[in-house]
């Protein structure tokens, strides 16, 4: 099994964050991973990304332009991005602030309100929490189980506390990502 | 095993350090390498080993302050990035002169000038062929994989030790700023002020009644002395070449044609083998380990073995791609492609480099 995502999205929102986190949890399953952020001057209030690639070989490029999932959170990143999903690859993306929604009609596309839904569980930083119980349903690629051990590992022991608003948040994700296009 | 964790290649790079038991680090922040230093002053390694971690007041300072300590036969190394290695390029050269171990690390950016923050590979020339004044050779190592960050300031230190020279670790803004899985060696305890006494009978360790006096220099105004010191220079050189050429080969053993790659290069042109060879191309990766030592001898049996064709890929205008060359002497066809000041080229314009460059003719 190998998975090439590429997440994008403003910096702010956790983009960085996210990959870190699927990276860590694939580490728990003895899986080889990369992680490979833009950085510089993208980094500072424009658009981040970042490529994270969890695999059961050893990974060549942590530098890809195509990807099997890409993970979009703003408009921008979707103009950019769309063209890179792998024909029969998935797009996940959070509506919200996009006025041009993907087209292809090739890859499966599914939509997650992480914005609406962060707010509505009164805390806006889970967003990228949520959107990652998204893809995790659609892309069991690393178990919850273990994305919980990973979120142990990076984080430090002061933040333990939040690792349960963070589980809550990724399962929100999970039970609330649809498909809105069906290759069938 | 030892210790598993997701780390950036800088940070591996500085946590290595400490466990690779040095005494200091001496070093000048710039984009991007600077996570090695703040990394080392989050880490406080005086609290855990002793180690000193020192913000310098330039490039320049930090290399001097390197010069100094590695003449007290300590374990010290540097780090920067592109613009600022070439401000220390004086002081490496007189610690090669001075024949006096240290490591120090390259996150080039590219060039030339100021250029730009994004990956590059075009300081190979700066690293293989001088980059400093004088008749002098480093070892440079050019890690792939953050594991290899962390792995390489070991080997770095063991070989700077062995053979009295500065090892440089090449990488770049890709191997710098990603994470991946790296296992961490265990600790090394540092030496005491005794044991380097002993162990190395150069180092200026505070002279003793009845001992003679070590000099750490690298001037000597007699010429004849001076000729005999760079021919005992270059005869070190030459051992360095038959014993330390460090390679890996990947899907070679079948190839008609090779790619010739190190650092991030070498994994994007990993993906493009793969690529190549679901065509049906006999194409293998011949990745290098050491610049320097260059891996001549290792090609030219290649080339015995019936290569057609050579691609030389790395993010500069074409500077290995002149070693490659000198090494198959006219074998087959080299070569080069790369995109650079600051463009990382993908896997994809690697395979096409490849059909048009050299299959394709």
């Amino acid at each position: 099994m190998t998975e090439e995502i590429i997440i994008a999205g403003f910096g702010g929102q956790g983009v960085l964050s996210m990959g870190k986190i699927l990276a860590y949890s694939g580490i728990m399953q003895d899986q080889e991973v990369s992680w490979m952020p833009s950085y510089g001057p993208e980094m500072r209030g424009g658009t981040a990304n970042v490529i994270v690639i969890v695999s059961d070989e050893r990974i060549s490029s942590p530098i890809l332009t195509i990807f099997d999932t890409a993970i979009i959170l703003n408009q921008q990143s979707m103009d950019k991005f769309e063209k890179s999903v792998r024909p029969g690859g998935v797009l996940l993306y959070d509506p919200n602030g996009i006025t041009r929604h993907p087209v292809r009609k090739d890859i499966t596309i599914y939509q997650i309100e992480g914005a609406q839904l962060a707010a509505e569980m009164g805390n806006t930083k889970i967003f990228n929490m949520i959107v990652l119980g998204a893809f995790l349903k659609v892309k069991p690629i690393v178990l919850l189980e273990n994305v919980i051990k990973g979120l142990k590992k990076s984080l430090p022991e002061r933040y333990h506390k939040l690792i349960p608003m963070n589980e809550d948040a990724l399962t929100m994700g999970m039970k609330n990502v649809v498909c809105s296009n069906s290759l069938n | 095993m030892g210790e598993l964790k997701l780390m950036k290649g800088n940070e591996a790079l500085a946590e290595a350090a400490i466990r690779a038991g040095a005494d200091a680090y001496f070093g000048y922040p710039i984009t991007p390498q600077s996570e090695v230093i703040e990394y080392l002053m989050a880490e406080k390694p005086y609290d855990r080993t002793g180690m000193v971690v020192l913000q310098a007041e330039s490039e320049i300072a930090a290399i001097n302050m390197v010069y100094g300590a590695a003449g007290a036969g300590k374990r010290v190394l540097t780090s920067s990035s592109s613009p600022g290695v070439s401000l220390k390029q004086e002081g490496i050269s007189y610690i090669a002169g001075s024949e006096l171990p240290c490591v120090y690390a390259n996150v080039v950016r590219g060039g030339p000038g100021l250029g730009t923050i994004q990956p590059s590979q075009a300081d190979y020339f700066q690293s293989t062929k001088g980059g400093g004044h004088g008749d002098y050779k480093q070892i440079v190592l050019a890690p792939a994989s953050v594991q290899e960050m962390s792995d390489f300031v070991k080997l770095g230190f063991d070989l700077a030790f062995q053979y009295r020279i500065p090892v440089l670790i090449l990488s770049d803004g890709v191997i710098g700023q990603m994470m991946e899985k790296v296992e961490l060696f265990d600790q090394i305890p540092r030496l005491t002020d005794e044991e380097v006494a002993e162990k190395y009978p150069w180092a200026t360790t505070g002279k003793k009644k009845g001992t003679e006096r070590r000099i750490i220099t690298s001037l000597d105004l007699d010429s004849n002395k001076m000729e005999e010191h760079n021919l005992h220079l270059q005869r070190k050189y030459k051992t360095i070449v038959e014993n330390e050429v460090r390679y890996e080969l990947i899907d070679c053993d079948d190839a008609e044609y090779i790619i010739v790659a190190y650092g991030s290069s070498a994994r994007i042109s990993q993906k493009a083998v793969q690529m190549a060879r679901k065509k049906g191309i006999k194409v293998g990766l011949f990745r290098l380990i050491t610049l320097f030592p260059f891996p001549a001898k290792q090609m030219q049996e290649l080339c015995k073995k019936g290569v057609k064709g050579w691609l030389a890929v790395e993010m500069s205008a074409g500077q290995m791609v002149e070693d490659v060359m000198l090494s198959v002497k006219g074998c087959a066809k080299v070569e080069h492609f790369g995109r650079f000041g600051g463009i990382v080229h993908t896997p994809e314009e690697v395979l096409r480099a490849l059909e048009e460059k050299i299959i394709g003719d």
